[in-house]
């Protein structure tokens, strides 16, 4: 209700719940603050939540409670045209019978703008996603990386404060997809617009996001910027879901303060950062990033240290994948860098392992 | 027409007695509306061709039966009737029609296809229940021997049409462009001038001309509904027979089968710029 602090609240969603059939939740209690001129990424498998989050935004979708504010007012009861938001939608959505031109117009006609300033807004608009020669065409003419650079283009071109984009990429090759990632990020950027992002690809995620909220189950499983979600990740759903990810489980032993032991199925103890165990006694999952482990030399002087066998070799071009065999578990990844020591590495070599303790996480049991 | 070389004889002997039973059903199609044509030029007033017209004389044609179609009141009120109610049950059908399918194809929509069944239900009940039916209500509400009771009427016949074509239409219809629409800070109304109805206008058009089509050549519910006042074309066509047997009624017939044709064509035309349009949209 307040405009106090619309830069840390400009959009919020409060104890929002969503449920079609008036039975199950598909989105479980959310609580969300996406602050003013942030890039915030919805990233999650599908059937999380994720896309009915951003329906509810538009105003395609009705929240069965809660409250979701937009600029410090609340919005569930405003209707879809009247929201002012910029929108992508996963398959672009042009008008078919319009041309390029036309659709740009159309959110400038329907808000009343002279015919002068709506050319010089529309020509603005495609200049910025480089289409400048094809307010002609008819979408149909386009392929599909120019019918999303319209769409993008669309959902600018009346400046809304805050523009929604529905897996805005899923339907392009890898290399343009890429390409688009940089561009959108370039046009927020300079734009400074809100920018709330809807992705399963959690490469898209962390290139792009200050912040992204990973979802799964209806909820939000953490919040947090990309570095920090790679790095710290709070549970065992965010570390495996992002990113590559060792898993070792096991029983607490004890706790030390910050830090624990866990004692492995085959017996094995390994030290690890506390982070979501409630005490002694509690399975839990250890996550370790396969960049983060030791091969070979150095690896005996970690706290952490186990001898280990190589069961497959994977060729990466600029790295080597090894597959081993670490404390029982056989799916252990460990990168190395292709040099001469990678190069020589052998299947069936037994070679020790090591790594740190703030670099393997004690979490939830999964 | 040549045949794959490994055809037998008994496939040979089908091969062409398949064409044959084709042609025979084109002929039977066909025939009895072709040989009206050639008739209604004829100079004399019989409906039989004379010897002047099987000789391809000049003199045995003529136009005269088509002069008497244009020139007689009776007949020209009945085409400025055809055309009224023709052109006012059309509208009537087109709209609520449109709307009616717009709603059926409503995912939130309760009870499709009862309702869905009811609308068609003009086009399976027999006309004559339907005309009788009619008859009695409108006699009823004092609608019946007046315009607005046979156009009210007609438009109940055609409406069926547009529903199965515009809901034919919706099936290919992106509904992310709705929400597109609405996003971009359409109303509702705006949205479904600007972009739901310039995609599923060839559907409307060619629901409408089927609803033209089938008001300009029903009898039935006009016998039953119509008054001296309301005749048309085909009612002043079934007087023509039963009163006074003249050609006039073959000149009648052959322009309303140019019509049928012409508005047919534009209805395969528009048909295919649906598919052409259709086929332009994303996804």
């Amino acid at each position: 209700m307040s405009d106090s602090s619309p830069d840390d609240g400009f959009v919020t969603f409060d104890r929002v719940q969503k449920s079609y059939d008036g039975e199950t939740l598909v989105v479980k209690d959310l609580n969300l603050s996406i602050g003013r001129g942030e890039f915030m990424t919805m990233l999650g498998p599908s059937g999380s939540g994720k896309t009915t989050c951003l329906m509810m935004l538009a105003g395609f979708e009705t929240a069965t409670s809660g409250e979701i504010t937009l600029g410090g007012n609340p919005i569930n009861s405003v209707p879809p045209h009247k929201r002012g938001i910029g929108m992508v939608f996963q398959n672009y959505a042009l008008f078919p019978h319009m041309t390029v031109g036309e659709n740009l117009s159309f959110p400038l006609e329907v808000r009343g703008m002279g015919k002068s300033e709506r050319e010089q807004k529309v020509k603005r608009a495609l200049d910025m996603v480089q289409m400048g020669n094809f307010a002609g065409r008819r979408p149909a003419q386009l392929s599909g990386g120019q019918q999303q650079r319209i769409a993008l283009a669309r959902a600018l071109v009346f400046e809304p404060d805050l523009v929604l984009m529905d897996e805005p990429l899923g339907a392009l090759d890898k290399n343009l997809r890429e390409r688009m990632q940089y561009e959108i990020k370039h046009i927020h950027e300079s734009l400074g617009v809100t920018v709330v992002y809807v992705t399963h690809d959690q490469t898209e995620a962390l290139t792009m996001s200050d912040n992204v909220a990973v979802f799964d189950d209806g909820r939000i499983q953490q919040l947090a910027p990309p570095a920090v979600l790679y790095e710290k990740p709070d549970n065992a759903f965010v570390a495996a879901f992002i990113g590559e990810n060792n898993t070792l489980r096991g029983k607490v032993d004890a706790i030390d303060g910050s830090t624990c032991s866990v004692r492995l199925d085959n017996g094995s103890v390994v030290k690890a950062l506390r982070v979501n165990v409630e005490g002694t006694g509690v399975q839990s999952t250890l996550s370790l990033r396969p960049e983060r482990v030791v091969l070979g030399e150095g690896a005996a002087e970690r706290p952490n240290s186990f001898e280990a066998e190589v069961l497959e070799l994977i060729y990466l071009g600029d790295h080597i994948r090894v597959r081993m065999n670490v404390c029982g578990d056989d799916e252990f990844i460990v990168k190395v860098p292709n040099n001469a020591d990678g190069r020589d590495m052998k299947v069936g070599q037994k070679a020790p392992v090591g790594w740190s303790i703030e670099d393997c996480r004690a979490l939830d049991p999964s | 027409m040549s045949m794959p070389a490994y055809y037998t004889t008994k496939d040979k002997i089908w091969h062409y007695t398949f064409r044959v039973i084709c042609f025979a059903i084109f002929f039977f199609l066909l025939a009895p509306i072709l040989i009206m044509i050639p008739l209604s030029f004829n100079a004399q007033p019989f409906f039989t061709f004379t010897r002047e017209m099987l000789t391809l004389n000049p003199d045995g044609f003529s136009l005269r039966w088509y002069q008497d179609f244009l020139e007689s009141a009776s007949w020209r009120r009945s085409i400025q009737n055809s055309f009224l109610i023709g052109i006012a049950a059309t509208i009537i059908s087109a709209t609520l029609g449109t709307l009616a399918a717009l709603g059926l194809s409503r995912s939130e929509m309760p009870a499709k296809g009862l309702i869905m069944g009811i609308l068609i239900s003009p086009m399976i009940v027999p006309l004559i229940i339907s005309a009788a039916g009619m008859f009695f209500f409108f006699s009823s509400i004092n609608l019946a021997q007046t315009y607005l009771g046979v156009i009210l009427a007609h438009a109940a016949l055609g409406t069926p049409f547009v529903v199965i074509t515009v809901t034919a239409t919706l099936v290919g219809f992106d509904h992310s462009l709705t929400r597109a629409a609405a996003n971009l800070g359409a109303s509702p109304t705006r949205t479904f001038f600007k972009i739901t109805m310039p995609l599923i206008l060839p559907g409307i058009i060619s629901g409408a001309l089927f609803a033209f089509i089938t008001s300009f050549d029903e009898i039935v519910v006009v016998l039953f509904v119509a008054g001296v006042e309301q005749r048309t074309i085909p009612r002043e066509m079934w007087s023509g027979i039963r009163e006074d047997i003249s050609p006039t009624i073959l000149a009648v017939a052959t322009i309303l089968v140019l019509i049928s044709v012409a508005l047919l064509t534009v209805v395969e035309l528009l048909r295919r710029r649906g598919e052409r349009l259709r086929g332009m949209s994303p996804g």
